[in-house]
């Protein structure tokens, strides 16, 4: 039988880690921006160091960057190993407990120990793993809702997640780090969804003293927040191309509406570009993506607008959904002001990396108004489903009317 | 014994007479329009110490005389080969964070040298996009040893890159004969030794030329030198 979930210091955590791991998703950001990513060229190790053990000459220019996005990867790796092992001591008991704990720490000795290898078939094999242990946990979410199954969903996502990274370095393929970039922002939502649920706001919300949403304005929710997904991997596909802004200028786009894509333009593009990295050449498709990215920001601004003004009028303006789709809406409007500043300013890489971290935050945001609207309509809708079927099932002879 | 003697010297006269018969090809290459300007580079603090005077991107190396420097000249034609084994290795030396030459250019299967005149680490890190050519990443120390590199597929300005300090890179053209020049800094080139024949001669620029649409010119060689300059545009 599951125990209580609430502990204050365990929600402490469990919200430090999605801070910290907004942190590593913004020192990502800020290595993609600086060109970076290769500097440190191998890995698990760091210049042949062990990479907690590099010596401080190396810590320089584009190494710096890297190295310390591996750091604090490790720690939010860590922190997660913790949360997962505190979840499930916190709502198993005795055999179960004792079990699953023994059961995580074999597993992390396990994949430490196949780390030291250092072979790219092992590190498949793991990334493998952690995927085969994120699928095993959704599955047992939806079997049993229990909240240390997210534990172990965040714990495989992390193992993936680091072994995507450094295969990237290793293998040289930048696909891989636009799957990289989106894990990172899956897996801000999936320890944000621990924090919350995890809290003892989250416990003793009184679903019945708040107004039903709505089917409409709750799919709209979902929609909306799946877009944020899209757009945020239309993002990561741009920062992973190496290629730099593919249009540089707002609201037009190589002064037009729509720029030409035939090959002697985008030559022509490239001759006359100009920057001191000097990135990977433009091709269509960077522009094309690019374009997609700006139409889907102000179609999500649009959608959050709707969204926020009809939950407003809904729900009423006291609402904690209205509220945070109020936050949301601001948030969309700051992000969509720093994504246009991206483009003016050449892509700096402070305000490009604030870019990320705004979003990555943005998308945290609907999971989490998602979450809350699912949990008054699922609570109130069940009720009145077994009414229904009470209803239905009563013989005739007990009720004329509903028979 | 004699057979050996006797083959040396043929092979040394089939040499000489090649070579007697053979002729050069010299060109001078100027730009046409006025190139945009160079940008500073944000240099690192460890970088910055190593200048006197800021450090500007190199996309348009061109003198007074509008004469225009890393140009890879290439000659295309029939029977145009040669072994890479005796070319002597080409030399990247990473110098004040900066990698010198800007441009170069091999033959497929010569050998690349890359030093590290700093007294920083760099990491040498080319990025080939021709199927062949292998990416690889190697870290290089100060006074370290040379790290050698080899390509044996042609690619136009293969980019030669260092992640610790983003700003640099270097191109290397791969070519797959030995007839193939780069201009110097006066917008010269000369490829020599060149067996007669008719040839298309091809310049690229990385801006003014790119690899699409280089800028070519039809010349015969016989006994005497052949002439091909080029005025390249500023796009």
């Amino acid at each position: 039988m599951a125990r209580p979930i609430y502990s204050p210091w365990l929600n402490r955590f469990a919200v430090f880690t999605a801070f910290i791991t907004l942190i590593l998703i913004g020192v990502g950001g800020l290595v993609t921006s600086k060109g970076a990513g290769m500097a440190v060229p191998d890995w698990p190790t760091s210049y042949g160091y062990n990479m907690f053990a590099l010596p401080f000459k190396f810590w320089r220019g584009g190494a710096f960057h890297e190295h310390t996005h591996r750091l604090v990867a490790s720690m939010v790796g860590l922190l997660t190993a913790i949360l997962a092992l505190w979840l499930w001591a916190r709502e198993t008991e005795r055999k179960v407990r004792r079990n699953g704990i023994v059961a995580i720490t074999v597993i992390l000795l396990i994949v430490g120990g196949m780390m030291g290898v250092r072979k790219n078939p092992v590190f498949i094999s793991i990334a493998l793993a952690g995927l085969c242990g994120i699928v095993f946990g959704l599955f047992k979410i939806k079997q049993t809702s229990g909240v240390r199954w997210f534990g172990i969903v965040a714990l495989s996502a992390v193992v993936l997640q680091g072994v995507l990274g450094g295969l990237r370095v290793v293998l040289f393929k930048d696909e891989i780090g636009i799957f990289h970039a989106t894990l990172a922002q899956l897996f801000l939502v999936l320890v944000s969804i621990i924090a919350l649920l995890t809290s003892q706001w989250w416990q003793g919300f009184q679903t019945s003293i708040e107004i039903m949403p709505g089917r409409t304005l709750r799919r709209f929710a979902i929609a909306t927040t799946a877009l944020i997904l899209i757009q945020l991997i239309l993002g990561a596909t741009m920062r992973h191309q190496h290629a730099g802004l593919a249009v540089p200028d707002f609201p037009f786009s190589y002064g037009k509406i729509w720029p030409s894509l035939d090959s002697a333009s985008i030559q022509l593009i490239n001759q006359q570009r100009l920057d001191a990295n000097d990135p990977n050449p433009i091709t269509a498709f960077h522009i094309v993506v690019h374009l997609f990215h700006r139409l889907t920001a102000f179609l999500i601004l649009g959608l959050i607008v709707g969204l926020a003004l009809n939950f407003r009028k809904k729900l009423g303006s006291r609402s904690i959904i209205s509220r945070l789709s109020m936050f949301w809406l601001g948030m969309i409007t700051a992000q969509v002001g720093m994504g246009i500043l991206t483009v003016l300013k050449n892509k700096p890489a402070d305000i490009a990396t604030g870019h990320v971290m705004l979003g990555a935050a943005s998308l945290v945001m609907g999971a989490l108004i998602v979450m809350i609207t699912r949990k008054i309509s699922v609570e109130r809708e069940i009720p009145v489903r077994h009414v229904e079927t009470a209803i239905s099932v009563r013989p005739c002879s007990e009720s004329k009317k509903v028979c | 014994m004699k057979n050996s003697v006797r083959f040396i010297a043929l092979l040394t006269l089939a040499t000489a007479i090649h070579f007697a018969s053979a002729a050069d090809i010299t060109g001078t290459i100027t730009l046409k329009g006025t190139p945009p300007p160079e940008k500073d580079i944000q240099l690192t603090a460890d970088c910055g110490v190593m200048h006197k005077s800021p450090v500007k991107t190199r996309f348009y190396s061109v003198n007074d005389k509008a004469q225009l420097a890393d140009v890879v000249v290439i000659l295309k034609g029939a029977n145009l080969k040669g072994s890479a084994a005796a070319a002597k290795p080409a030399t990247l030396d990473q110098h004040g964070c900066e990698y010198l030459p800007y441009v170069t250019a091999v033959q497929a299967g010569q050998k690349v040298l890359v030093k590290n005149s700093d007294p920083l680490m760099h990491n040498v890190h080319p990025i080939p996009v021709a199927t062949g050519n292998k990416e690889v990443n190697k870290a290089q120390m100060p006074k370290s040893p040379d790290l050698e590199f080899v390509f044996e597929t042609p690619e136009q300005f293969l980019k030669f890159k260092c992640d610790v300090h983003p700003w640099m890179f270097a191109y290397v053209t791969v070519v797959d004969h030995p007839y193939f020049a780069v201009t110097g800094k006066d917008g010269s080139y000369k490829i020599a030794n060149v067996p007669p024949g008719k040839y298309t001669v091809e310049a690229y620029h990385r801006k003014a030329a790119p690899a699409g649409t280089p800028a070519t010119k039809e010349v015969e060689v016989k006994e005497q030198s052949a002439t091909a300059d080029f005025v390249l545009e500023v796009k």
